[in-house]
């Protein structure tokens, strides 16, 4: 044993010199400015390429892995934890968020094609001394049970009220050249891309209703 | 997901030209169909053409009559644009028959002309399927086939085209705008772009390797009343077992097509003239062809059924 913890201490230092050299090598490109890739150029070998996210507001230079997927790019690089990840498939609406005003699946965009848009997370509708409307509203009428589908459901609200005050129809529009109307009807058929497992939606739609009716 | 470079493109001509340089290269728009499919390793591109900026998100109307809708114009937009609500009503409404609020925001015109079938075992990397691997079978055939196509199948695939946007498109006669990797640009008839499985059901399309698809025409409008009914197993957001897209005119002629039941929109013109004599005539000459499994044999009535209470609709439309 004696001998045992001398070759370990050796192998701790070879390691840190190797992931220290791993992450030198990393930074390269970033300090390189000739070996940065810039998302307008040709790369031509899979690599990094830097990204300007700018989230809440708040403006973000990443140098992402082009596989990065806006949500993972929220969650893992920018510690933006509120959006989650439900199914990775756009099937459940759990990872929602609202960019340029539109409510999107931010699991089925690249971090590297959103660049130079607004993206707008729960982090970014409301703190909890200063609530959005939404998400108050969420509280009072108990719009959740485990509440892991909630963030996308609330980013998702906001953001499908707004498409209905813009005049943009559903599939149970009744007619077509009239505004819609702010109904309960159309607001389950438009908020049918979020999934509640818990089955908390009639919750969920009294607040949605109460929010849209102006009342808080 | 396998690991990819990644460009943007900032011109048509530019991104079809670099799409024929480097093999395995795929464009990507809105993402939602491509994304989840090489997460699954389904689609396996090396490079990445992000055609987002190429400015072909405009809706245009076109002198003498008919629209100029841009490759990259969003399934919302395309659905909420006036002169859809107004003329191209079928189109709207196919377009809010489909995916959800989210997805509709992020998918492109062009995007859902050229999405992949939803066939689960297309999906399922462990089942064969002639599509993703061709020669290694279908697991469609023989398996679970609730969803899959009753007309214009072949021993090799039976899978779906899952759009409604297209089959909306197919009834109004729409013209697909492309440029080349050569930098020509040419116009495909909706109705050639989708090809049947036969032998070969990975080639779904008639494009050639690069080619880009810069915009949708639609001819004039042709008034009528226009109705897009789907059914399926939950009220929203689900793929359609049946689809009827119609246009019906006062005097009982139109046009119909159908959606979930074959590989491409199925439109067959001989049938529209059996309109005036009402759903079964059209059902039994549209579905002539079908060959269906134990599992989808009911969309034939389900067809036949759906159609006549569109009929019934558009009667109903007319008198008021």
């Amino acid at each position: 044993m004696a001998e045992f913890n001398p070759s370990r201490r050796k192998f701790i230092q070879s390691t840190a010199v190797t992931s220290g050299a791993v992450i030198v090598g990393r930074l390269v490109p970033e300090a390189d400015a000739k070996s940065v890739l810039q998302p307008s150029q040709l790369t031509k070998e899979p690599a990094n390429v830097n990204v300007l996210l700018r989230v809440n507001g708040s403006e973000h230079q990443l140098m992402v892995d082009p596989r990065t997927t806006l949500l993972d790019a929220l969650r893992e690089r920018l510690h933006l934890t509120g959006t989650k990840k439900g199914c990775d498939q756009g099937q459940c609406g759990a990872c929602t968020v609202i960019v340029d005003g539109r409510r999107i699946a931010s699991c089925l965009t690249l971090a590297v094609m959103q660049e130079g848009h607004d993206i707008i997370t729960i982090e970014g509708l409301g703190t909890p001394t200063n609530l959005h409307p939404m998400q108050a509203a969420f509280i009072k009428h108990d719009g959740y049970q485990c509440g892991f589908c909630t963030p996308g459901q609330i980013c998702s609200a906001v953001a499908m009220l707004d498409e209905v005050k813009t005049g943009i129809p559903s599939h149970v529009t009744a007619d077509l050249i009239q505004p819609p109307e702010m109904t309960t009807i159309e607001f389950r058929e438009r908020m049918s891309g979020n999934i509640c497992r818990c089955g908390a939606y009639s919750n969920i739609q009294e607040a949605i209703a109460e929010v849209a009716g102006g009342r808080t | 997901m396998k690991a990819f470079t990644y460009e943007r493109a900032t011109t048509p001509a530019e991104a079809a030209s670099a799409a024929a340089h480097a093999n395995g290269t795929k464009f990507i728009a809105g993402g939602t169909n491509l994304l989840d499919l090489m997460k699954l390793q389904i689609e396996t591109p090396t490079h990445l053409i992000d055609i987002n900026d190429l400015g072909l998100d405009r809706i245009e109307p076109i002198t003498g009559g008919g629209l100029r809708i841009g490759a990259l114009v969003r399934n919302t937009d395309l659905a909420a644009n006036e002169h859809v609500r107004r003329d191209y009503a079928v189109l709207s409404r196919a377009l809010l028959a489909g995916a959800s609020g989210q997805l509709r925001n992020q998918a492109t015109t062009a995007g859902n002309l050229l999405q992949r079938t939803r066939c689960p075992y297309f999906y399922d990397t462990n089942q064969p399927c002639n599509k993703r691997e061709p020669g290694s079978g279908c697991g469609a055939l023989g398996g679970y086939s609730r969803h899959h196509a009753i007309v214009g199948v072949s021993d090799a695939c039976i899978a779906t085209h899952p759009s409604d946007m297209a089959v909306a498109m197919r009834i109004l006669d729409a013209t697909v705008e492309t440029v080349q990797p050569n930098g020509l640009t040419r116009t495909i008839p909706i109705v050639e772009l989708h090809r049947l499985p036969g032998n070969t059901p990975h080639i779904e399309h008639t494009l050639v390797p690069g080619e880009l698809i810069t915009a949708v025409t639609l001819p004039k409008p042709v008034g009528g009343t226009q109705i897009y009914r789907k059914v399926r197993d939950r009220a929203s957001y689900a793929f359609a077992l049946v689809s009827v897209a119609a246009i019906i005119q006062r005097d009982g002629t139109g046009r119909v097509a159908l959606g979930g039941v074959a590989h491409k929109p199925w439109r067959v013109e001989a049938a529209e003239r059996k309109m005036p004599r009402g759903a079964k005539a059209v059902t039994k000459e549209l579905l002539s062809s079908a060959r269906t499994t134990h599992d989808n044999a009911f969309k034939v009535q389900l067809v036949e059924r759906t159609l006549a209470s569109v009929l019934n609709e558009a009667l109903n439309e007319t008198k008021v």
